[in-house]
């Protein structure tokens, strides 16, 4: 029973990957497609270190294990929103769907600074 | 089929399905439309490959490919932080090749040959 349950845990978490993967593959542009690698790809992966956990069921790998999904967990966002930022900061146009877009004129330069609100009269 | 039958079965899955996902984030890696895109699939390559290495721990056994795992993480994350600063200071969205630039470059130039008291635009 550990097994069949250890099993489907590691399948669920290789779907998840190939969710990530798909989306990565079709959807319309650069934000939306982070959508899909940063969250189902860290997941899926994150998901097969915590199998590592419990099928070595000894403390000291575990514990690397659970070390190493926090760790993921910490920088996998960062990691997104600094591709994300960066990435609008050089101009790169969402997709022509895109409904709304807040930071739309909000930028004054090409380094990155946002101009504040007294500037914008 | 034995718990243990069912678990090796399911290692064998993971790997073909990770397969797949490997395959569609290189597709998308080398249709790219911007640098953004590229770097994004760089990412989730480095995902994807931490979760090959945690099936590849299961399925050999051998605990110290885990460490491996965490290891490519930071590595990742620190490639990714760089990519995203040269995304913001390179500035440019689209994909022009070196020539082309070049021969803009040429042609604006010939102008300003051709009209001196042309001013600067």
């Amino acid at each position: 029973m550990f097994y069949y349950f250890l099993g489907s845990l590691l399948i669920v978490a290789a779907i998840f990957n190939l969710i990530a993967a798909i989306g990565l593959l079709r959807l319309p542009d650069v934000y939306t497609r982070m959508h899909a690698a940063s969250k189902a790809g860290t997941f899926g992966s994150g998901l097969m270190l915590v199998t590592i956990a419990i099928h070595a069921g000894e403390i000291n790998i575990a514990s690397r294990a659970l070390a190493g999904v926090a760790f993921f967990l910490l920088t996998a966002p960062i990691s997104a929103h600094l591709l994300a930022r960066a990435a609008y900061v050089a101009g790169i146009d969402p997709w022509s769907g895109t409904v709304r877009d807040d930071l739309k004129g909000h930028y004054k330069d090409k380094q990155g600074h946002l101009s504040s609100d007294d500037d914008k009269d | 089929m034995t718990p243990e039958q069912f678990f090796d079965l399911a290692i064998l899955i993971s790997f073909g399905l990770s397969i797949v996902a490997f395959i569609f984030t290189i597709i998308r890696l080398i249709l790219g439309t911007t640098l953004a895109d590229r770097i994004l699939s760089l990412d989730m390559l480095v995902t994807l490959g931490i979760g090959f290495i945690a099936i590849f721990t299961l399925y050999t056994g051998f605990y110290a490919y885990l460490d491996m795992a965490i290891a490519l993480g930071l590595v990742g994350f620190l490639a990714t932080v760089a990519f995203a600063r040269l995304l913001m200071h390179r500035g440019e969205t689209n994909d022009t090749p070196a020539g082309d630039k070049l021969e803009d470059i040429e042609d604006e130039a010939d102008e300003a040959i051709s009209n001196p008291s042309g001013g600067v635009n």
